[in-house]
C-alpha cells in the first residue's frame, strides 16, 4: 500500500504525570495498554479459578473445594474469561490498532474511550469481590439460567450489576469503534482497501450494539424478578424460565462470534506478513465475515434443543446452525491459501496463527456435530461441549490474541519478541491444551456431566490427564509475561519501523514504538 | 466544530438509538414469545383441553406416572397413585391431595411438567386442579382430580408420560392474619 507519510515528530504525553495520567488520559494507545493489562491479570484470575476446578477434578470424590463453591468457581471463571478477559483483550487491540491501521490521529470520541476503560475495574471488583458475601458469589452458571439465579444470594445481584457496568462499557467502545472505522479513515482508505482486522472489527461493533442491550434486558428481567415481585421467568408467578434462555441466547450466541470475529481479523493480518504474498480473497472474507454475523442472529436455539423444542423448530435451527459453516470454511480456505506457495517463515505470531488454523478447525468440526439435533440431546451438558467450547474459545479467541500479541508487540515497545521465549511459550500452550482438553470429548461421549464437582469412577483416568494438562497450560502463560515484561523494559533487539519483513499496512509506517501522537495530519493512501 | 466532528456526533446519536431499541426488543422477546406459544399451543398446559377424536387405541397401552413437588415446602401435595396404564384415547382420573401446613392460610397453584417434553402436546386435561389457584386454611387437606386422556397420535416411541406437578405458592396472595407469624421456614 502506497502513502505519503507527514513526518512523526510530536512524541510526549502532556498533562499530568503518573497515576493520573492513567486515569485522566484521552490517548489511544494509554487506553489500549490498560485495557490490555486489565484483560491480562482477569485472565490469570480466571485461569486460577480454572485451576480450582481441574484439581477437584483431579480424582472422584470431594477433595479440594465444597461442591457449592465448585459451582461459585465455574461461573464466575465463564463470566470472568468472556466478560473480563478476552472481550476487554479484543478491545485493547482495537484501541492500539485500528487509528494506526486507517490513518486517525485517536479514536472518534476519546473522553467515552478513558470512560468506557475506567468502567471495567469496578465491574470486575463486583464480580470477584461476590466470592466474599454471604452465601458467595453466583453458582448458576455463566448463563444464569432461572429459576436457580432467581433463588441465589447477594453475589447474584453483584453479578447482575456487573454484567450491566460491563454491558455499558463495550457498547460505548463499540459505538467508539463503528465512528472511527466509519468517519475517520485516512484520504483514499476505502472501504475496500481497509485491513481485515478493522473490518472484523467493525462487524464485531455492531453485533455488540444489537446484543449487549438485549442482555442487559435479560438480567433486568432476572433482577425484578429477584426484588420487585415481577414473574418474568418465575413460574411460581407464571413466568416461563425457557422464556430466559430464549432472550439469553438470542444474546448469547452473537456473543460467541463478538469473540471469534476479530481473532478472524488478527489471524488475517499475520498470514499474509508471514506467507510473503497478499491476503487470498479479501472481498470473500469481507462477505464470510458478514454473513456469519447475520446467521448469528437465526441459530440462537441450538443451545437448547433438550428444552422440548417442536420438531420443526429443531430442524430449522439445526440447518440454519450448519449453514454457518459454509462462511466458516470460507475462511479457513482462504488462510490456507494464502500460505499455498508463500515463503514462509515461522516467527512466533505466524506459529500461533497456524496453531490457530489447525486447533480453532477442530473446535470448528465438534461445533458441527454438537449442531445436529439428535446427537446434541445425547451430548448436551456433557464435558464434549466443554472440550467443543474451549476448542474455539481457547484455541480460537485465546491463541489469535497470542499471535497479535506477538505480531504487534515491536509496534508497541519498540523492541522485538524473543524469538526463542516465544516458541517456548507457544509449543508448551500446544501441547499443555491439547493434553487439558481433547480427553474431555472422550468423558462427554461417554456421559460424564458438566459442572459437577464428582464423577463416576470410570472417568478418572481422563480427568487426571486433563488436570496435570491444566497446570501445564496455566504455568506455560508465565512465559508469555516474561516476553512481554522483557520487551516492555526495553530488552532485546530494537524493532524498525517496519519490525517484521512483508508486514503492510499503515501500522508499520510509524515508528517502533509508536509515539504518543502517530497521524496528527492524516497520511493519504493510493 | 468541524464538519468530521460533527458527523461523527450524528453518527453517535444515531447507534446509542439503536442500542436503546435493542434494550427495548429484549422486553418485546416477552410478548412475542407468549403469542407464539399461544400460537402454536406449545405451552398450553394450565387450561382445559378439547378433545376431538375420542377413538379408544385398545392395541397401546401408555404408562402414565404422576409426580408432585412443593416449592416452598409450604405443601404437602402428593398423588394417590403412583402410575396408572391407560390406552390412547380413554379417559382416566387420578387424584391428587394437597395439605397447607402452614398456620395461616395460603394461595397456591400447581405448574404441570411432562417428561419427555414433548408428550406435553398429546396430554389433554379435560380437567385439572392447575387450572385454577386453590387457597386453603391453615391446616386444610384438599383432594382434586385430574381428568385427561392421552391423544392417539402420541409418538410409537413414548410407552412412558410423567406428569409432575409443583405446587407454588402465588406470591403476594398470603392471606395475612393480623399477630401470626408468617412462618416462612425454607
Amino acid at each position: 500500500m502506497a502513502a505519503v507519510i507527514p513526518d512523526q515528530s510530536h512524541d510526549h504525553p502532556h498533562g499530568p504525570s503518573g497515576l493520573m495520567r492513567w486515569i485522566t488520559t484521552t490517548n489511544h494507545k494509554d487506553i489500549g495498554t490498560m485495557y490490555l493489562i486489565f484483560s491480562f491479570i482477569m485472565f490469570l484470575a480466571g485461569g486460577v479459578m480454572a485451576l480450582a476446578i481441574r484439581a477437584e477434578l483431579f480424582q472422584p470424590g470431594l477433595q479440594v473445594v465444597a461442591p457449592e463453591f465448585f459451582n461459585q468457581l465455574t461461573s464466575l471463571h465463564g463470566l470472568v474469561m468472556v466478560f473480563g478477559a478476552i472481550m476487554p483483550a479484543f478491545v485493547g487491540f482495537a484501541n492500539w490498532q485500528i487509528p494506526l491501521m486507517i490513518g486517525a490521529s485517536d479514536m472518534a470520541f476519546a473522553r467515552m474511550n478513558n470512560w468506557s476503560f475506567w468502567l471495567l475495574p469496578p465491574a470486575a471488583i463486583l464480580l470477584i469481590g461476590s466470592f466474599f458475601v454471604p452465601g458467595g458469589a453466583t453458582g448458576a452458571g455463566w448463563t444464569l439460567y432461572p429459576p436457580l439465579s432467581i433463588q441465589m444470594g447477594m453475589g447474584m445481584d453483584m453479578a447482575i450489576f456487573a454484567i450491566h457496568i460491563m454491558g455499558v462499557s463495550s457498547i460505548m467502545g463499540a459505538i467508539n469503534i463503528v465512528v472511527t472505522i466509519l468517519n475517520m479513515r485516512a484520504p483514499g482508505m476505502t472501504m475496500m482497501k481497509l485491513p481485515l482486522f478493522c473490518w472484523t472489527w467493525l462487524i464485531t461493533a455492531y453485533l455488540l450494539i444489537a446484543v449487549m442491550p438485549v442482555l442487559a434486558g435479560a438480567v433486568t428481567m432476572l433482577l425484578t424478578d429477584r426484588h420487585f415481585g415481577t414473574s418474568f421467568f418465575n413460574a411460581a408467578g407464571g413466568g416461563d424460565p425457557v422464556l430466559y434462555q430464549h432472550v439469553f441466547w438470542f444474546f448469547g450466541h452473537p456473543e460467541v462470534y463478538i469473540l471469534i470475529l476479530p481473532a478472524f481479523g488478527i489471524i488475517s493480518q499475520i498470514i499474509p506478513t508471514f506467507a510473503r504474498k497478499p491476503l487470498f480473497g479479501y472481498a470473500s472474507m469481507v462477505y464470510a465475515t458478514a454473513s456469519i454475523a447475520v446467521l448469528s442472529f437465526i441459530v440462537w436455539a441450538h443451545h437448547m434443543f433438550t428444552t422440548g423444542m417442536p420438531v420443526t423448530g429443531q430442524l430449522f435451527f439445526m440447518y440454519a446452525t450448519m449453514l454457518i459453516a459454509v462462511p466458516t470454511g470460507v475462511k479457513v480456505f482462504n488462510w490456507v491459501a494464502t500460505m499455498w506457495r508463500g515463503s514462509m517463515s515461522f516467527e512466533s505470531p505466524m506459529l500461533w496463527a497456524t496453531g490457530f488454523i489447525f486447533v480453532f478447525t477442530m473446535g470448528g468440526f465438534t461445533g458441527l456435530i454438537c449442531a445436529i439435533a439428535p446427537i446434541d440431546i445425547q451430548i448436551h451438558d456433557t464435558y464434549y461441549v466443554v472440550a467443543h467450547f474451549h476448542y474455539v474459545m481457547v484455541a480460537g479467541s485465546l491463541f489469535a490474541l497470542f499471535g497479535g500479541a506477538y505480531y504487534w508487540l515491536p509496534k508497541w515497545t519498540g523492541r522485538m519478541p524473543d524469538e526463542r521465549i516465544g516458541k517456548l511459550h507457544f509449543w508448551c500452550s500446544m501441547v499443555s491444551f491439547n493434553i487439558t482438553f481433547f480427553p474431555l470429548h472422550f468423558l462427554g461421549l461417554a456421559g460424564m456431566p458438566r459442572r459437577v464437582p464428582d464423577y463416576a469412577l470410570q472417568f478418572a483416568d481422563f480427568n487426571a490427564i486433563a488436570t496435570v494438562g491444566a497446570f501445564g497450560f496455566g504455568l506455560s502463560q508465565l512465559i508469555f509475561l516474561w516476553v512481554i515484561v522483557k520487551a516492555a523494559r526495553g530488552e532485546g533487539q530494537p524493532a524498525a519501523a517496519r519490525a517484521w519483513e512483508n508486514a503492510d499496512g499503515l501500522e508499520w509506517t510509524v515508528p517502533s514504538p509508536a509515539p504518543h501522537h502517530t497521524f496528527e495530519e492524516a497520511p493519504v493512501v493510493r | 466544530m468541524s464538519e468530521i466532528a460533527r458527523e461523527n456526533r450524528r453518527l453517535l446519536g444515531r447507534l446509542i438509538v439503536g442500542s436503546l431499541v435493542m434494550f427495548g426488543f429484549g422486553f418485546l422477546l416477552v410478548p412475542f414469545y407468549e403469542k407464539i406459544c399461544e400460537v402454536t399451543g406449545i405451552n398450553r398446559i394450565v387450561q382445559p383441553d378439547r378433545v376431538a377424536n375420542t377413538q379408544v387405541d385398545a392395541a397401546r397401552l401408555i404408562t402414565v406416572e404422576f409426580d408432585a413437588n412443593s416449592h416452598d415446602g409450604a405443601w404437602d401435595f402428593r398423588p394417590l397413585q403412583g402410575a396408572l396404564r391407560v390406552h390412547p384415547g380413554e379417559l382416566a382420573t387420578v387424584v391428587y391431595e394437597v395439605a397447607n401446613t402452614r398456620r395461616e392460610p395460603m394461595t397456591g397453584q400447581a405448574v404441570p411438567s411432562y417428561g419427555p417434553p414433548q408428550a406435553a402436546q398429546y396430554f389433554r386435561k379435560m380437567e385439572c386442579f392447575c387450572f385454577a389457584q386453590q387457597t386453603l386454611e391453615a391446616g386444610e387437606r384438599r383432594t382434586m382430580p385430574v381428568a385427561f386422556v392421552v391423544d392417539p397420535d402420541l409418538p410409537a416411541d413414548v410407552k412412558t408420560i410423567t406428569l409432575s406437578y409443583t405446587f407454588f405458592e402465588v406470591e403476594g396472595r398470603r392471606a395475612r392474619a393480623p399477630g401470626v407469624e408468617s412462618g416462612h421456614g425454607s
